[in-house]
Order: structure tokens, then sequence, then C-alpha cells
């Protein structure tokens, strides 16, 4: 079995490294294959492996290989499977699998088509070792890998400026996230002197309480609080949360396979799945799990407000995936772990389909993004229609669709929620339904309903000299529509996988919900039901029928109505409505456009900052310190010295006999006199 | 008498005089067959010295010879290191038209001194080996013996070379005339009885030894020899004389400092001390300021024996395990580095200058790759094995509370990797002044090949040979 497991990741890496070391060699078509294959191994066995798990039982936490002990401190790769990393492995294999069979259409113009799929390949190996991973090292090794990818793939098409700007902000704001992320890994080894994620759970109870981590001498912090905190940066950086979300809408420069694969389905939930792993630290502060409502909520709903006044279809997805991102976010903050995991999966399919459906779109317009020179390509295109209408109605959480179960059991998660950011939260995300419709129908009546605004004579994007121009648009290759089709029914029916994984026990191994502290430590705990959300959702759940009929009674669904509603009247039936709210409320409007000033403010103090510090330290303390007086200085003399010692090298031979019986001279007067 | 123990020895004596008495017979053109015998006689004798390793130690020839782990370590590696040297000085004999079998006749009778020398148990032993060992070595470095500059470097060498074994016999003898003993054994059984740091006529004794092995180092201040004979003898002769007889001088250190008078350690670890120290700093600052690659290497080898030493000093086994894979190590780059000299030169034309290092890239790839995986590793630079070796030196000096000389010999690192990346960018950055086709055989590019990934392979996975070396010391009780 553990060869199974070793082969998961493994395969696409073989995949990659075939196709980006011998690209050449195999050409376009042998790179597609040999990384499609790879990957496709990789699901069937995630496949096989999740039945095992799931259906059988048989977990495993093991060690593969020992790669070096330092004073008792094991480095090493392990697996551990239980049913949380089964799932994720069986997202991200599918996902990746779809995106790979898409990127054969998508990129088929493309110079670097066997190095951008030895790069997704790459990428799936990476996601897959930090999905597996039982210990912290190789959890940060899979982090940082997927980052490095990540980054590797923003900036694709290096010659585009705007794309190694991307690039570059990533990689910089990914930067500080994993600064916190490695603070955190360092307390935990620090603290429980192991890096084995069961060693770590065992042990983290422990230090809660009386060996606080000091400060200063009389400020004390509660030592799980901090681990839990730093970890969060790590996932506030990986999971684009506000405030260092401002990397991912720049990402959208990249390939649009990469988008969904990458920016949308996968690496970017790493942050969610790693707080859902690590939950036996988060629950051990109340503090850490405020800070996760807060800045959740905050990035779902105000990233949300950014989508509505987008106008390229990437960004406007992109916006839409901080949104949701917040939204999962939320769900770890009210310890519904549980919820924010099947939201990741539900979520998973529905962006993939959306962003791969924007990218079948973005084919059709010949590269062209801007929404508002599209619109009534629902007849040309009608898989992609059809498709992206399933993927929105799940988004806006439609009921019967999968992002209904997912994002009403959040929503109700912070309902039950009894932390005093719970109500901000809650207030947040209901308000930010009604945003998520509105944008979400928004851009799919701009896209396929009203009128053609589109040019179809005389395109002007000609870079990836597309044929038909001047056509009308058609419908996307069989390889870019399949995908499509293949997203869109789990969007649908995942959904249903409600009533196992969330209401049942499939993550209790796997997740742990400190309903236990309660029973015991009543002072500080006992008004703390919120840990026990789910479960006393779960007290009230009358199978899938009754919780969509519930559903349809609630307040979500209400507003989820009303934002569709809203977009429908302004885009479709009458515009004055915008044009009426954009004079009135410009202000707002420049607010959002100008994405809060955020970016501005980065620009300008930090990186502005760090520039002119460096400017003024390589100025005076490079150049004249250390490189005029240190280096430049040391070498002269020693240059000076290495002359001067030479000429004792005369070449005579009686002054190397000196030099010889001087030396015995010397040393016998050594050992007679001292 | 059992003579079994000496059995490589009198295997390799035996040949030598077979193929002296066949080459008589043989016409100008056959060398070949000479070469062929000599690199059979070498493996041969390795496969019977690596026969004899069986965790024993025996001492036979009344009390002379000895026969353990650590003799066949030793031997083996200056066996197979001589066969490596002789396939890559091949191609620089045949280039110059002195293709003649002395040059292997007298490497072979220099290797059966080094191999008397390693299994010696007896002062008298050791000195006879050194003796056959330094008058082959003086009759080498002479070879090409048109070259004005050949003969003067070995009568520099020749001179001083009995000098030193004048001072080397002078101490044995005053370390007769105080115990009586000249077998080891005996020997330490003196030295143990004896207050060492009292008694002034044992460390005059230990002066005077140690004098005659540092000679063989070439540890400042006995060092002066190593720049002119590395210069003056063929650049074949060089590669020999800079990297096999290392082995063998560590040899008689270990042997004749740390077995037979191991008592003595704070004597003369002194001593070691004071040498290896000038060594490090003299060695790796005067080889900036050299312009000629062969006396540039001669000065880097200067302060790598410095290293040796001060790892021999520590008294430790650890501190002697370190020396011994230095040892081995650093002869192996050292061969691979003057190979690569043996490389760019070719009739009438020595590699000789810095300058002929020029652009190497251009010219061929893989051969700067190599020398830079050489230099790299002479430098001390990671994942090469020269780092590791330093690493080991470096830690087992401190581990024995050394911990200034371990700061000082850091430093001097620092300041010697200058040179060796000044010869690697001129290796990668500048232009060539050369642009004759750099060529060699087979069996010449396998072995300079395997050679320099042996530097990187050993330098990832350097418990493998620490693990021999260390074996071969706690084998010998060291």
């Amino acid at each position: 079995m553990e060869a199974i497991y070793l082969a998961i990741p493994l395969a696409p890496l073989f995949g990659a490294i075939a196709a980006g070391l011998f690209g050449k060699k195999i050409g376009r078509a042998g790179a597609h294959w040999v990384t499609i294959l790879g990957v496709a191994v990789a699901f069937l066995l995630s496949v096989y492996v999740a039945y095992d798990v799931m259906g059988n039982g048989n977990s495993y936490n093991g060690t593969v290989y020992t790669w070096a002990v330092i004073a008792d401190i094991r480095f090493e790769i392990g697996f551990m499977l239980d049913n949380l990393s089964t799932m994720m492995m069986l997202v991200v294999t599918f996902v990746s699998l779809m995106v790979h069979i898409y990127t054969i259409g998508y990129m088929h113009e493309d110079p670097g088509y066997q190095r951008f799929f030895s790069y997704i390949s790459l990428f799936t190996f990476s996601m897959l070792m930090l999905v597996m991973s039982n210990n912290f090292l190789q959890l940060f090794f899979g982090w940082e890998a997927v980052g490095l990818v990540s980054y590797l793939l923003i900036g694709f098409w290096f010659k585009k400026d705007t794309a190694i700007y991307a690039n570059m902000k990533a990689f910089l704001v990914n930067r500080v996230g994993d600064f916190g992320f490695l603070l955190g890994i360092a307390a935990v080894l620090l603290y429980c002197e192991t890096l084995d994620y069961v060693q770590v759970f065992a042990r983290i109870p422990q230090l809660s309480g009386a060996n606080d981590f000091k400060v200063f001498e009389d400020t004390k912090w509660h030592i799980p609080t901090v681990i839990a905190i730093l970890l969060f940066i790590g996932a506030m950086g990986k999971s684009a949360q506000v405030p260092l979300h401002v990397w991912l809408p720049d990402s959208m420069e990249g390939p649009t396979p990469i988008s969904a694969l990458i920016h949308a389905a996968t690496m970017v939930t790493a942050g969610i799945f790693m707080v859902a792993r690590m939950s036996p630290i988060f629950e051990l502060s109340d503090t850490a799990l405020n800070l996760i409502l807060i800045i959740g909520a905050t990035t779902a709903f105000f990233m949300g407000l950014i989508g509505i006044v987008q106008n390229d279809i990437k960004r406007v997805v992109a916006y839409s995936t901080l949104s949701q991102l917040g939204y999962m976010t939320v769900a770890l903050g009210a310890s519904a772990y549980s919820a924010g995991v099947f939201h990741l999966m539900t979520h998973a399919f529905f962006k993939a389909l959306l962003f791969l459906a924007a990218g079948s779109v973005i084919i059709a317009m010949h590269h062209e993004q801007d929404i508002r020179k599209m619109g009534g390509l629902k007849k040309y295109m009608p898989i992609t229609y059809w498709t992206s209408l399933i993927g929105s109605l799940a988004l806006i959480g439609f009921p019967g669709f999968s992002g209904f179960f997912s994002k009403d059991l959040i929503i109700e998660a912070v309902h039950e929620s009894h932390l005093w950011a719970a109500g901000y939260a809650y207030t947040l995300v209901l308000l930010g339904v009604f945003v998520t419709a509105f944008y979400s129908f928004r851009m799919f009546f701009l896209v396929f309903h009203g009128k053609e605004r589109f040019d179809t004579h005389g395109h002007g994007h000609d870079d990836h000299g597309h044929h038909g121009h001047g056509d009308k648009p058609h419908e996307s290759p069989w390889v870019v529509t399949v995908p499509l089709i293949a997203l869109a029914i789990p969007s649908v029916f995942a959904g249903y996988l409600l009533d196992p994984m969330v209401v049942g026990s499939f993550f209790k191994n796997a997740i742990f919900v400190n309903d236990a502290a309660h029973g015991f430590d009543l002072g500080l705990k006992s008004w703390l039901s919120a840990h026990l959300a789910i479960e006393h959702m779960s007290a009230e759940y009358h199978g899938v029928m009754g919780f969509i009929l519930h559903g349809l009674m609630a307040p979500p669904f209400w507003l989820a109505m009303a934002g569709l509603a809203t977009a429908w009247f302004i885009y479709l039936k009458d515009d004055s409505l915008a044009r009426w709210a954009y004079d009135k409320f410009r202000w707002l409007h420049t607010l959002l456009d100008r994405k809060y000033y955020l970016d501005d403010f980065n620009q300008n103090v930090f990186a502005k900052g760090s520039v002119s510090l460096g400017n003024g330290l390589w100025s005076f303390g490079e150049r004249v310190m250390i490189d005029g007086f240190v280096v430049n200085g040391a070498a002269k003399a020693v240059g000076w010295f290495s002359g001067v010692m030479r000429h004792l090298q005369t070449g005579y031979l009686y002054h190397y006999a000196f030099s010889m019986v001087a030396g015995i001279l010397l040393m016998l007067t050594w050992f007679l006199f001292f | 008498m059992n003579i079994v123990i000496a059995m490589p020895e009198i295997f390799l004596l035996s040949t030598i005089c077979l193929i002296l008495l066949l080459d008589v017979f043989l016409r100008e053109d056959c060398r070949m067959i000479t070469y062929l015998l000599t690199q059979v006689a070498l493996l041969a004798t390795a496969l019977l010295a690596y026969g004899a390793m069986d965790g024993e130690k025996t001492t036979g020839l009344n009390g002379m010879y000895v026969r353990d782990d650590l003799a066949g370590v030793l031997k083996i590696s200056i066996l197979l290191l001589t066969f490596v040297v002789f396939v890559y000085a091949r191609k620089y004999l045949k280039d110059r038209t002195i293709w003649v079998s002395e040059f292997f006749l007298l490497g072979l009778f220099a290797v059966l001194g080094m191999l008397v020398m390693v299994s010696a148990n007896h002062l008298l032993v050791v000195y006879l080996g050194l003796e056959l060992l330094a008058l082959s070595m003086y009759a080498l470095v002479a070879f090409n013996r048109d070259d004005g500059r050949s003969s003067e470097a070995a009568m520099k060498y020749f001179v001083l070379g009995a000098i030193a074994s004048g001072l080397l016999l002078y101490g044995i003898s005053i370390l007769y005339g105080l115990s009586g003993k000249l077998e080891f054994a005996e020997v330490l059984t003196y030295v143990s009885s004896q207050n060492v740091l009292e008694n002034i006529p044992l460390l005059f004794a230990l002066v005077f030894i140690v004098a005659g092995i540092a000679f063989k180092f070439g540890a400042v201040p006995f060092h002066m020899w190593v720049p002119d004979v590395y210069q003056g003898a063929p650049t074949a002769v060089t590669m020999f004389l800079g990297s096999v007889p290392k082995v063998a001088a560590l040899a008689m250190l270990l042997r004749v400092l740390a077995e037979s008078m191991g008592a003595a350690q704070p004597g003369w670890a002194q001593l070691l001390l004071v040498f290896g120290l000038l060594s490090v700093f003299l060695g790796n600052l005067i080889a900036i300021a050299q312009f000629n690659l062969k006396r540039m290497l001669a000065y880097s080898t200067i302060a790598h024996m410095g290293f040796i030493l001060l790892g021999a000093l520590t008294g430790t086994t650890e501190g002697y395990s370190a020396a011994l894979f230095y040892t081995i190590t650093y002869a192996m780059m050292a061969a691979g580095g003057f190979a690569i000299l043996i490389l760019l030169g070719r009739e009438g034309f020595e590699a000789e200058t810095l300058d002929d290092l020029k652009g190497l890239n251009e010219r061929n790839p893989w051969y700067a790759f190599i020398m830079m995986v050489f230099l790299f590793s002479m430098a001390g630079i990671p994942p090469t094995v020269g780092f590791y070796a330093k690493l080991s030196i470096i830690q087992a000096v401190m581990q024995a509370g050394y911990l200034w000389p371990a700061v000082f010999m850091v430093v001097m690192s620092v300041i010697g990797a200058y040179y060796y990346l000044r010869a690697i960018k001129m290796i990668y950055f500048d232009k060539p002044e050369q642009t004759a086709p750099i060529q060699a055989e087979l069996d010449f590019n396998i072995l300079i090949s395997v050679n320099g990934v042996l530097m990187v392979l050993l330098g990832l996975f350097p418990s493998a040979l620490m693990g021999v070396c260390s074996a071969a010391m706690v084998a010998s009780r060291l």
C-alpha cells in the first residue's frame, strides 16, 4: 500500500520532469500525454486510496523516508492519509486532470506548451505532497513548492510586463505570509520539539496555561494563541485573506487554466486545509478564532463588493474567489471546520468550472477579456453557457446546487457561534450572499445575454494570431468543453455529500473540535457552545430534502434571489438605475475601483520605502563601509602582505637550508626555555 | 619468521624485478607492455593488500613489520592513486617523446618504499622505506634530464632531503640513546614512563623527528623545496609527488608519532601546532601572489598539509580519521588538478601559468567543469568533498579544545578561497588565449570524469569513506 501512496505524488512529478527536461525531445503531444497520464494515474490511485480510507477505514500515518536526524529532531517524509487528506487528494487530482485536458485546447498555440504542462504537473506533485504530509517540514516544503510554481505560472508569459509585475507581487506578498508560517512552525518546534502532527497535537494542550510565551518580563502570551496566529498568517498569505489578498487579482495575468487550478480550486485553499488540519491547535485559542472570523468575514464581504465594479471577466471571478475564501475562513473561525472544508470542495468544482468557462469565452473572444465588449454569447456557445449557468447558480447558493449546501452550512454555523466576533461575521456573510449573487449574474448577463457588443471585424488582439478573424464566435473544441461538463457534474451533485461528510462523522478523526474541553474546563469555556455549532446543527438536521426546504425559507436564499433580480433588472432591463447609482455614489465606485487604495498604499509605503531604505544602505553601508573599507581594505592588505612574503622564496639552496635549521633552533629554544 | 604479512611488498618487489628484466628485452615501440604490466602489478598488489585486511593487528619479521587495517587502507589508497596518476602520466609522457620505462619503474620503487613505510613497526624500517621513496623521487624529479629546471629542482630536493633525513636519523638516534629501543611498542613503553614535558633530551629527539616528518609533508618552515620542485619537475612527476607520497607522509606521522610516541602527544602537538598554523598561513597567503599555476598549487599544498598536521595534532581518533580522510581526498583532487594541467599542455608547450586556464570553458566545457570541481574542492566549498574534509578537521580541532586555531583555519580558508576562485573566474569568464584542441584518450577521459564526479559524490556522502578511515583508526587503536 505504501508504494501506492508514494506513487500518487511521484506520478505527476515524473510527468513534470519528462515534459520539463525532455520537452523538446518528446514534442508537444508527448508532453501533454506524459503529464496527463501521470495525473490520471495519480487520480485513479487517489480514488483507490480514498475508497480504502473512506470505505474500509484504513487510514494511514507513517514515515516513508527519514531525511536527517539532528539532535533528536527527525526530518521525515511521511504521509497521513485520513478522510481529510484523501478528500483533498481527490479534489486536487480531479481538478488537475480536467485542467490538464483543458490546457490542450487553451494553450495549443503557445510556444511554451511543454513548459506549461511541466509546471502544472509539478504543481500537482507539490500540492499532493502538501496535503498528504504528516509533518510540518513536508507541509512547508509543499507550501513553498506550490508557491514557487504559482510564481512561475503567473509569470508564464514572461515577456509581458504586467505578468512579471504580478508574479513578483504574488511572490513578495506570499513571503510575508510564509514568514509568519515559518515562525509558527519554529514555535511548534521550539515548544513541542517535534514536527510530527500527531505528536504535536498530543503536546499542544499541555502548553496551554502555565508556561507561557514570555515577550517581556511581565508580558506573557498564551502559547497556542501565538502558534495559531502565526500559522494563520501563513494561511492568510496563501489563501489571500485581507490584507494579504492583493496578489490574487493580479495573478490573473497568468494563463486561465492555472487561474482555475491554482488560484481558485487548489493552492489558495491550502491555507484553509492547513487550518483545518491544525484544528487541535486553533481550538485552544479563542483569540485566534475571533481573529479568523474577523479576517474571513471582512474578506468575504468587501472583496465581493470590488467584484461588482470589475470589467475583466477573469478579475470578476478572482474577486469572487477571494470572497469565497473568506467564507471558508469564516467557517474555520466558527470552528465549523468540516463546513469550511466542505465548501472548499464544492468551491473547487464550481470555481474551476467558472474559470474554465471564462477561459472558453476568452478563446471565443480572441483573448478579449472585457465583459463590456461581450454579450449575447448564449446562442454561439451553448455548452459554455449552460455550464456557466450551473457554476453561477452553485456559486450564489441556489438551493439544490452544491454551493447552497456548503454556504448555508457556513452561515448557519456562524449564526450558532457565540464568539464575540460572530455577530460581525454573521452580518457580513449574510450581506455577502446578496453581493455574490449580484456580481455573478452581472457578469453572466453581460457575457451571455443582451446585445452583442463585440467587434467581429478587424480584431485588434492578434498576439496569438487566432484563426477565424471576422467570424462569429463559436463553441470551443471538445478538449475544452469536456472538462467543463465533467466539472459541472460535481458542481451540482457534490452538495449531496453533505449527509456523510459534515453531519456524519466523516472528519471525526481528522478534525478536532474542542468539545471535550467544555466538559472539564467550565470556568473558561462553558459559554463557548460555538464549538458545538456543527453538532447543534446536526441535531436539527433532517436529511438533504429537509435542508433544501429549510434553505428556501431562510434569509440567504432571499438575499441571493434579490441579488440575482437586481442584476437582471439593471443589466438586462433598464440600466438607468446603474447610471443613477454611479452618479450618486461615485466616491464609492472610485473607492472600490481603487480596491480601497490598498495597492497604492503597499506600493507607496512598502515598495518605495524598502527601495529607498535599500538605496540608503547601499550607498553608505555597502559601498563605503563594506566594499570600501572591509572588503577591499582586507583584500589590499592581504595582497600586499602576500607580495612581501613571496620574496622569502629566494631560490638559493642555502637560504632554504637555513630556514630549516632556523626552524629547528626555534623549536629547541622553545622547549628549553618555556 | 612470518613473511606472509609482507606479502604485498614481496609480490610488488618481485614484479618490479620481472618488469625490469623484461623491459631490457623490449623494443622501443613496445613500452606499452611495461606500462600495462606496471598497472596490473599495482592493481594486483592492491588486491593482495585488501585480502590481508582482517581486522587483526599482526606483527612479524622480528617485530619490525606490522599488518593491520590501517596499513591496508593506506596501502590500497597509495596503490589506487598511483594507478590513476600513471594513467594521467601516460598522456604526458607520450606527448613529449619521453615515453620510457624509467618513469614507471622508478614510480614502482617509490610505491614500494611507501608500502614499507606504511607497514613499518620499527623506526629503522620507517627510515628504510622513506629513503627508498625519497631516492626514487629525486631521480624522478630529474627525469627530464635535458631540462635545466628539472635538474635544478632535483638537486635542491636532494640536498634538502638529505638534510631532512639527517635530522630524522639524528632524532631517532637520540631516542635510541635514551631508551635503547627502536620497535614501536617498546618505544611507547619507554615514552609512557617518562614525564615528557620535563624530559629535555626526549623533547629534542621529538623536535628532530618531527622536523623530518614535516619536511616530507612540506610544512613551513621545511617547505622551501616544495614550490621549486613542483615547478621544476615534469608535470607528470609533480602530479605523482604532489599526491601519493602525502598519504605515505601521513602514514609516517601516524606510525612514528601517534603509535610509537602517543604518550608524548603534549610534546609533539606543540610542534605540529606551530608548523601547521604557519603552513596554513604562509601557504594560503603566498599562493595569492603566484601566477605560475604549478607554484600556486605548490603553496596550496603547503596550506593543505597544514590542515592535515592540525588534524593529527589532536591525538584523538576523530582527529586522526579526519586527517586520513583529508589526505586521501586531497591526493585525489591534487592528482585531478594536475591531470587537467597535463591535458592543457602538449608537445613543446607546458601549461603552467594561470593564463593558460583562460577560457577553458569555451574550449571544453566538461574539462572546465571538472577543473572547477577540483578547485572548489580545494577551496573547501560545499558540496564538494573538500568542504567536508575541512569541516571534519576543524570539528576535531575544536573538540580537542583548540578554539582559536580553528578560527584561524576558517579565516585562512576564506583567504585561500580567493586564488581558487580567481582560477575559476579565468576558466569561465575570460577569453581563451590558446586555441589548440584539448584531446585525451578514452581511459584518461573516463578516469578524470570519475575523479571529478567522486569529488562531489564523496562530498554528498562522505560517511562511506569516513567510516573506513575511522574504522581503520579504531582497529589500530589510535
